[in-house]
């Protein structure tokens, strides 16, 4: 089993941890472990790194700034998980985060959530893992229990279960992850099994089932390690019988590694680290052989040949994750008409020319490209996945670029799916209908470029797209996509406050604050959920507490749109001021000024700011509002969509 | 392998798990001569040997393990035959 395959195998790891022992500046010693953390590992390996990293941070190096989001995670499971802490972090390195775990002795779950832990209390988890197994809690049916028994003592666990997550909500306003069952015992009847209600197997998956459904009934997320054992197969450090009787361990010494990255993954998601884009290479990614040389007649792709029907698979899915809310852009060493008219002459396609949201086939080198890629589709570099057949191109962008995700790739483009699939670089933590929409917007946005590039002035354009924004107060229709467009927007984001359904709700309901979404539409389409504003009542004043905005929207005036929608609820609230409030997260520098540029003016902090946060405050109509070129629809009521 | 092949490969994985370079172990080394040398590490020690040597240790054998001697031995007589 090759763990981690997507990541490239070091030369000399055991060589490389050695030489970093050595290394005194504790910032520059968390800068090599993250770098090493990208590399393919095993357990003992990822140990060393993790204890490299761990004792950087405890000399005083800060995660910032080597680029790390902090996180803290608390994992309460039914076994022993003490073996898997250091995977978790290194893996959080690799995704950017340095992860701060905390766990409890195994099988003290219910009493750390319903008792009162001290210790966990004080880690104040932003996320909790429940890692539970089959032989925790067993529901003690006798074999011939009926499928309506069966199905009530599932159902009352699952109920216990529920209290526990609300309980941790409750509490710690943390996100809550539940892991999935694995079976432990063998099946007692083969292939009979599942016709049994009361057999092992037979009630391990109604559990994992009712699970799933409760799961996204209460806004939790899972960790499904059953797929994942369906996946990997028995006796590969998943529900080892050795290991269990030994250490009580669920998950071996041997599988940490991916253990531990399926649980960053989340936290990942969670935390807004998670990518956005998939850049790809064309000649033998997308198909097989050189357009340039061997014509759309000569490439191999589609039904007919092994090789033509590998890479439609990669193609399919590439276009499937497009569906599902990734963006897709090209990046080819080509001549652009040549690689634009594979798209649109070869009738095997899969992907559509209109699927890409940025396309570039050119000379230069490729770091270039993919950085133009991301300034074009106005996000982050450290949001790409680059795919590419080449080794030496990946090994140069690995270089150039150590923020773009370049999954390294089996030999046979057959398993390049699987291959992205399995290194989780998509996770997250919710999908709505603006998620699915979202590469038609990244294309109407090249569309309203394009307008843009005909336009003679900048007002007449604006004017020309007939925006309108449309402002309500999160109800349950917005939450899901507010929340997750809070925790993920990393540039245009005042404080990177972030925050869980349970937050949000309870600020919509208090008449004193304000939690407001924000669309945009205009005459080529809708651009959807593009902004949330979060604020409380400090004093005379009406606190922003969060301010974020999609970077598909930048410079169309939405900021000074949305000051007037801000304004309007505030005086409407009997509010004298808005106060503003930028915390430099290191990758927001984009709105350093934006209070500034709409008037506010600089103020002192309040009482408990954070060090580094600075404040701006805006005098209700004191001053006319900025102008802006956008039709605004305030709708405080609640319309059900059919 | 010869019996010193044997005991370097093993120096080494004692030397990845407890990420400690300067550990020499012998025959007659026992869990009291290492720092840090836990049931949990022990389980770590366990599983590093199996991956590297492509072995699998049974449950039995686990229980019969008192110093890096019994170890080696286990290991030889999977590997060596």
């Amino acid at each position: 089993m090759d763990q981690l395959a997507w990541l490239p195998p070091h030369p000399d790891l055991g060589a490389a941890l050695a030489a970093a022992r050595a290394e005194e500046n504790p910032a520059a010693l968390l800068a090599t472990a993250a770098r090493l953390s990208g590399f393919r590992r095993d357990f003992a390996a990822t140990g060393r790194i993790d204890r490299l990293a761990q004792r950087a941070i405890a000399e005083g190096a800060a995660p910032k700034s080597a680029g790390l989001v902090p996180y803290r995670v608390a994992v309460l499971a039914s076994h022993t998980v003490d073996h898997l802490l250091p995977a978790m972090r290194v893996a959080g390195l690799a995704r950017r985060l340095a992860l701060a775990v905390h766990t409890t002795a195994y099988g003290q779950y219910r009493q750390s959530l319903m008792g009162e832990d001290a210790a966990l209390a004080a880690f104040s988890p932003q996320m909790v893992l429940l890692a539970l197994d089959a032989r925790d809690a067993p529901l003690e049916l006798p074999l011939t229990a009926s499928e309506e028994v069966v199905n009530a003592a599932v159902a009352t666990r699952v109920d216990e279960l529920r209290r526990l997550w609300r309980r941790a909500r409750q509490r710690f306003a943390a996100q809550v992850v539940q892991q999935t069952l694995v079976p432990l015992d063998p099946p007692l009847f083969g292939s009979f099994e599942a016709l049994v209600p009361a057999a092992p197997w037979s009630v391990v998956e109604r559990l994992n089932t009712a699970l799933r459904a409760a799961a996204r009934e209460e806004g939790v997320l899972l960790l499904d390690l059953a797929w994942e054992a369906a996946r990997l197969g028995q006796g590969q450090g998943l529900g080892d019988a050795v290991r269990w009787h030994q250490a009580k361990q669920l998950v071996s010494h041997a599988l940490a590694p991916l253990y531990g990255d399926l649980v960053a993954r989340i936290a990942a998601a969670a935390a807004g680290q998670s990518k956005k884009c998939l850049v790809l290479d064309l000649d033998n990614t997308l198909w097989g052989g050189v357009i340039g040389d061997d014509g759309i007649a000569g490439i191999k792709l589609g039904q007919g040949s092994a090789t033509g029907e590998a890479f439609l698979s990669v193609q399919r899915y590439a276009a499937a994750l497009g569906q599902r809310g990734v963006i897709l852009a090209v990046c080819s060493k080509n001549d652009m008409a040549v690689a634009e008219a594979a798209f649109a002459e070869h009738p095997e396609m899969a992907l559509k020319r209109s699927d890409i949201a940025c396309f570039v086939a050119n000379w230069q080198d490729k770091a270039k490209n993919l950085r133009q890629i991301a300034q074009r589709l106005n996000i982050g570099i450290d949001s790409l996945v680059f795919l590419d057949d080449n080794p030496a191109e990946r090994d140069i962008i690995r270089r150039e670029l150590p923020e773009v995700a370049v999954p390294e790739l089996p030999e046979d483009a057959a398993n390049y799916a699987a291959c992205l699939a399995s290194a989780g670089y998509f996770e997250t933590i919710a999908f709505t209908a603006d998620d699915a929409a979202r590469g038609r917007d990244y294309v109407a946005n090249e569309e309203r470029r394009a307008a843009l590039e005909e336009a003679t002035d900048m007002e007449g354009y604006l004017q020309s797209l007939a925006m309108v924004l449309q402002a309500r107060e999160i109800g349950p229709a917005e939450l899901p996509r507010s929340v997750q467009l809070v925790n993920k927007t990393n540039q245009f984001n005042l404080t990177t406050r972030r925050t869980s359904e349970a937050a949000v709700g309870a600020l919509s309901t208090d008449p004193r604050s304000l939690a407001l979404a924000l669309r945009l539409r205009d005459r080529f389409g809708d651009n959807g959920l593009i902004a949330v504003i979060l604020a409380k009542p400090d004093a005379d004043a009406l606190r922003i507490d969060t301010w974020l905005m999609s970077c598909r929207v930048l410079g169309r005036q939405v900021e000074e749109a949305t000051l007037a929608v801000l304004a309007e609820a505030a005086t409407e609230r009997g509010y004298r001021a808005l106060l503003g409030e930028y915390i430099p997260s290191g990758r927001n520098g984009m709105v350093e000024a934006h209070y500034a540029k709409l008037g506010f003016a600089p103020c002192d902090p309040p009482p408990g700011a954070a060090p580094e946060a600075r404040f701006w405050r805006y005098v209700l109509g004191a001053a006319p509002l900025p102008p802006h070129a956008i039709a605004i629809e305030t709708q405080r009521e609640q319309v059900l969509t059919p | 392998m010869n019996e010193v092949q044997l005991y370097s490969q093993i120096n080494q994985i004692f030397r990845d798990v407890f990420d400690d370079d300067a550990i020499t172990v012998d025959a007659t080394t026992t869990a009291h001569d290492v720092e840090g040398w836990d049931s949990a590490a022990h389980v770590s020690l366990i599983v590093a040997a199996e991956m590297h040597f492509s072995i699998r240790f049974r449950t039995a054998e686990l229980d019969t393990l008192h110093n890096v001697g019994d170890f080696a031995k286990l290991i030889q007589g999977k590997v060596g035959a």
